[in-house]
């Protein structure tokens, strides 16, 4: 999996891109960390329109992502997820923890 | 019950082997022309069970996954996925979702992601012995659809 960003104006878009499951969420929790670190954004939006396939290892991994945001007061939330991540997060139930917008696809 | 078709596949608990089993399985599944929503289903749901042996069945080792596949009778496709390692206490409590004995990096979903995207799923286990998932999933072929 592939992980692009561009920040502007205090928000921080992280783009996904390829399969994340357990063997690949080590290293993209890494480099969002790293993202995170970097930009100390108040609000990180994660783009899922490219990401092909996610399986709970994804959902654990916005969760903590979203406890990162809120700790510092930010916010976060997910956009435009295709359509297998969109039935994960669906079936797991966090967009009652973290909104889904669908955004400008 | 009649099987027309089935496959054994034998790789060991290396967390690389969880894109081959989603393969694997999609590769079998296509023998029963399924449209790609129901390829994603099958997917995700061998995921969520070969990353549990993985992740949960032998922690410390590498241990040995067994994916089983059969064609049942209407176009039913069947899986199961099996360990001998570290097995559930309570099975019942382990598929409760939030319910993870994985701390921090899980979120205790598995069982409600395959839940959700099989029709039947059935756990077996015994601690120190291993455990086995079987999931079904019914087919319908795009051209018996309507
Ligand atoms: N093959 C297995 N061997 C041993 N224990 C297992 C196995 N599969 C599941 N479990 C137990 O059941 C619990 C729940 O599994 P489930 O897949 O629902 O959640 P998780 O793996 O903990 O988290 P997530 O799947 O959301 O990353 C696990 O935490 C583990 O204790
Ligand atoms: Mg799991």
């Amino acid at each position: 999996m592939t992980i692009h960003s561009d920040y502007a104006g205090g928000r921080l878009t992280a783009y996904l891109s390829g399969e994340l499951d357990q063997h690949e969420a080590r290293g993209a929790m890494r480099s969002l960390d790293g993202l995170l670190d970097a930009y100390l954004p108040r609000d990180l939006v994660l783009n899922l329109s490219e990401l092909k396939f996610m399986d709970s290892s994804g959902i654990a991994l916005m969760i903590r992502l979203s406890r990162r945001m809120k700790a510092t007061g930010g916010r976060m939330w997910i956009e435009n997820p295709a359509r297998q991540p969109k039935r994960v997060i669906d079936a797991a139930g966090i967009d009652r923890l973290i909104p889904v917008a669908a955004g400008s696809l | 019950m009649q099987v027309s078709n089935e496959c054994r596949l034998e790789f060991p608990s290396k967390s690389s082997n969880e894109a081959f089993a989603r393969v694997a399985a999609a590769a079998f599944a296509a023998q029963l022309d399924p449209t790609l929503e129901e390829l994603e289903d099958v997917k995700t749901a061998v995921s969520e069970a070969v990353t549990n042996c993985i992740v949960h069945a032998y922690p410390e080792s590498v241990g040995r996954i067994r994916l089983k596949m059969r064609i049942l009778e209407g176009g039913v496709l069947e899986i199961a996925v099996q360990d001998w390692g570290k097995g559930i206490e309570d099975v019942e409590k382990a598929r409760e979702p939030l319910f993870t004995t994985g701390g921090e990096e899980r979120g205790g979903m598995g069982f409600t992601i395959m839940e959700s995207f099989t029709d039947k799923l059935r756990v077996r286990s015994r601690p120190g012995r291993g455990t086995v998932v079987i999931m079904q999933r019914q087919i319908r072929s795009r051209q018996r659809r309507p």
